[in-house]
């Protein structure tokens, strides 16, 4: 399946099925640094991606002094 | 119970929300946030900074969406692309949702971007540009009869923050940390609402609703202690799920009273900026003079007059 990372964006090639949860491990994201969007739809940790979806991984950490 | 299809899990509460109850623990949890600290009321005008990012937009959104009265402001920074993107985002936000969005570009009003000021003067960019947008933000809420400027740190920010100042011990910032500041010697009060959400919570929010948000980091923000601290917390937050609120919230509850709120005394000679009227202890505010050493006018004005051209006004 296409993994897209988004900011800085970089795409990925990983085999399915994968947890959510072990797919974020994998990359070694922490989980609360990261959304993760399967075909466009929000989805939780223990939800099982197959190997044909969509995934876009969206960081949320801002930098700066806000 | 729920029915709906899980979209986000909060292990910090230990459960999995589907959109409409994630939603509802949001504005739960930020009206919550409004009303414990006496943020604002219903009748008060709002002044929302914002920067085109997830919180600062989300935070215009869920209280626009409460029913509050809100303007929006925005500052040009001159930072590259990220400016012109940042700009760009939050004017469509506001068209599409028919709210009103002031715009104040550095460069075209006061002669210098946020770059220039940090070539010009060797100041750290996020120093200067702090320094720019909170008298910005201060000036447009005093001319403009505003209640409270709110801005859209999360706990994240809050928690990351409150780190940094535990590590240097910086009682002075420690005693300022708080989710709302009183107005007061000229300064306009100043709230952050979102202190409770995540910023998991806050992109979660954006995306549900449809919220465009910029998504690149603002390219001058490396270097700083500010990312290593939220990794930090995270890397404690996933053994331990609530670290980071917990830390944050029993700083209000149980830290905060420990440290004096600023020092009384160093306001008492608090006089208006013979150039912008700003409350300052000089003659001119900090940021009349970082203007002055970071505009390209500067050296007519340190040769000739002894005031700048334009009064600083925006
Ligand atoms: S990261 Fe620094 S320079 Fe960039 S917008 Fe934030 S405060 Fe300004
Ligand atoms: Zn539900
Ligand atoms: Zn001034």
């Amino acid at each position: 399946m296409k993994v897209t990372i988004r900011n800085p964006r970089r795409e990925l090639e990983i085999e399915g099925p994968i947890r959510v949860r072990d797919l974020v491990s994998s990359l070694g994201f922490h989980r609360d640094a990261v959304l993760v969007i399967v075909d466009g739809r929000l989805v939780t940790d223990d939800t099982t991606i197959t190997d044909d979806a969509d995934v876009e991984i969206r960081r949320v950490i801002s930098g700066g002094d806000v | 119970m729920c029915r709906g299809a899980p979209v986000i899990d909060l292990r910090q509460h230990n459960a999995a929300f589907c959109e409409e109850h994630f939603l509802r623990f949001c504005r739960s949890q930020v009206t919550k946030t409004i009303e414990k600290h006496q943020m604002f009321g219903p009748t008060d005008r709002i002044l929302v900074a914002v920067s085109g990012g997830k919180d600062s937009l989300a935070l215009w959104d869920m209280l626009d969406e409460l029913g509050y009265t809100t303007e929006g402001l925005t500052i040009g920074l001159g930072i590259d692309n990220y400016s012109d993107q940042s700009t760009e985002m939050t004017r469509r936000f506001a068209a599409e949702r028919g709210l009103a969005l002031q715009v104040v570009d550095l460069a075209a009003t006061y002669g210098f971007s946020v770059p220039d000021a940090a070539g010009r003067t060797g100041r750290v960019p996020c120093s200067a540009c702090g320094l720019s947008k909170r008298h910005v933000f201060d000036q447009v809420a005093r001319e403009g009869g505003f209640d409270v400027v709110v801005t859209g740190h999360n706990l994240d920010d809050e928690a990351a923050v409150l780190f940094g100042n535990v590590m240097r011990w910086q009682d002075d910032y420690l005693g300022r940390q708080r989710p709302v500041l009183a107005e007061g010697d000229g300064f306009p009060r100043k709230a952050k609402p979102l202190v409770r959400l995540t910023e998991r919570e806050t992109a979660a929010w954006c995306l549900l609703r449809g919220i465009d948000y910029v998504l690149d980091e603002c390219p001058m923000a490396d270097g700083n202690n500010h990312l290593a601290y939220k990794e930090l917390l995270n890397t404690l937050e996933e053994r331990t799920p609530g670290a980071k609120q917990d830390f944050y919230l029993g700083f209000l509850r149980q830290g905060l009273r420990h440290f004096e709120q600023g020092s009384d005394t160093a306001r008492t000679d608090l006089r208006a900026c013979e150039e912008c009227g700003a409350p300052t202890s000089a003659d001119r505010c900090s940021f009349c003079r970082l203007r002055e050493r970071a505009s390209t006018t500067s050296v007519t004005v340190e040769l000739g007059s002894t005031k700048h051209p334009t009064g600083a006004t925006s």
